[in-house]
């Protein structure tokens, strides 16, 4: 397999392989979180440093540790367990010595071992045979992507909550599965610029 | 819980009254990904069914031995190791559709429906009300995933489970097969279902 620029792979990642809107990837917490735009930009921010951090680490973990003792079929529990004990670690080091931001960001944190989007990131990298740097790229991309999506959509919510009259039933998830669509459509008007896979 | 509600009920409010996709709008991640061919569907469901029954019982049966601070560990560890074995039976008897699915199978392990029927029911449950309550929820998700795949799958590909059910003129409609389509199809079905039903609107959230 040739290998891909990494820097490509990052503005694939944000734009035509968004994880979100093509791969349909963190949606539970990108419909329970997309209400405000202010916790919706401190999970995204959250999120694209664990996915860009634990990405390049499954990365070293499988080809560095599971490949070579053939364990490749620990790998799901291998990779849970690495971005449970790395979510875990940051809170601590952030509790200690940056307490302003644990009030703004840390509450956040513990949701994200849950989120799919962080462990379908390390997936794709072994499916793709990404090296070091790519996954790297590969993850900050991914969540920079992610977030982007869901600023947009809190964005929207909110103007929707103050203006628009919706008829019954469609308030809540409904009209926000609707608007993502639309987004998602928005977006592959990027594919074809880029292509990776 | 002192007083359980009889099984039927506990297996009829995972099917239906609180359908985790439809009602609790959870896992919904995989519900999207693989509802663009009837045979992935499918697949994805039996495989879901069976990690969330097993799980909730070794959750169950480990409850009274779970050290509480450690529990969510211990819940994601026995869903990932379900999750292996079904991955490798579909890799050995169905290698295509294995191919097809991708990362999708070993995401049942981030699955919210799985850890949330854990930490919700099987935590404080007996064993057998568990397996129930699992069954109900695991195939109430499998209902509607193949609801949607019905939708999906004629629209997109002109087909349905690779017979070709639309007649030779049709113009499939390709964006019913890529992202957009799948969240139209959920977003208008969950609109159908809150408007016929909306006093269950302020339920616990």
């Amino acid at each position: 397999m040739d290998a891909i620029n990494p820097l490509t792979l990052f503005f694939a990642a944000i734009f035509t392989n968004n994880i979100l809107l093509t791969n349909f990837l963190g949606l539970c917490p990108f419909l329970s979180m997309s209400g405000q735009k202010k916790s919706a930009f401190g999970m995204g921010a959250a999120v694209v440093f664990v996915m860009a951090s634990t990405t390049a680490l499954n990365n070293l973990v499988h080809f560095k540790v599971l490949v070579p003792l053939g364990l490749e079929h620990f790998r799901y529990i291998v990779f849970i367990v690495v971005i449970a004990a790395f979510v875990q670690m940051v809170e601590m080091t952030v509790e200690r010595f940056f307490p302003a931001l644990y009030f703004s960001l840390g509450i956040f944190l513990p949701l994200i071992t849950v989120n799919c989007a962080i462990f379908g990131a390390s997936l794709f990298m072994v499916i793709r045979e990404y090296d070091f740097v790519q996954s790297l790229a590969y993850g900050a991309g991914s969540g920079i992507g992610w977030m982007l999506a869901i600023v947009a959509i809190s964005a929207i919510r909110e103007k929707l909550q103050k203006t628009a009259k919706l008829p019954r039933g469609l308030e809540g998830p409904a009209i926000t599965l609707i608007i993502t669509g639309l987004l998602a459509l928005a977006f592959l008007a990027f594919s074809g610029m880029i292509r990776v896979q | 819980m002192p007083n359980l509600p009889p099984k039927k009920e506990i297996f009829l409010t995972g099917l239906w009254k609180d359908n985790p996709v439809l009602r609790q709008i959870l896992g919904i991640c995989s519900t999207l990904a693989v509802t663009n061919l009837m045979v992935n569907t499918l697949v994805m469901d039996l495989g879901l069914i069976f990690t969330v029954c097993m799980s909730s019982l070794t959750v169950s049966l480990l409850r009274k031995v779970t050290p509480l601070r450690i529990r969510m560990m211990v819940q994601t560890l026995i869903i990932a190791s379900y999750v292996i074995i079904v991955d490798i039976l579909i890799k050995a008897y169905l290698p295509d559709i294995s191919e097809a699915l991708g990362p999708y199978v070993a995401l049942i392990i981030t699955n919210c429906i799985i850890m949330g029927r854990c930490e919700a029911f099987a935590r404080h449950n007996p064993p057998g009300a568990s397996f129930i309550d699992g069954l109900g929820m695991s195939l109430g998700y499998s209902l509607v995933l193949i609801a949607i795949a019905f939708i999906r799958e004629p629209l997109g590909f002109g087909t349905l489970l690779g017979f070709r059910v639309m007649p030779q003129g049709f113009v499939h409609w390709t964006v019913m097969i890529m992202a957009p389509g799948a969240f139209f199809t959920l977003g208008i079905m969950v609109w159908i279902l809150k408007y016929f039903r909306p006093q269950t609107g302020e339920e616990k959230g």
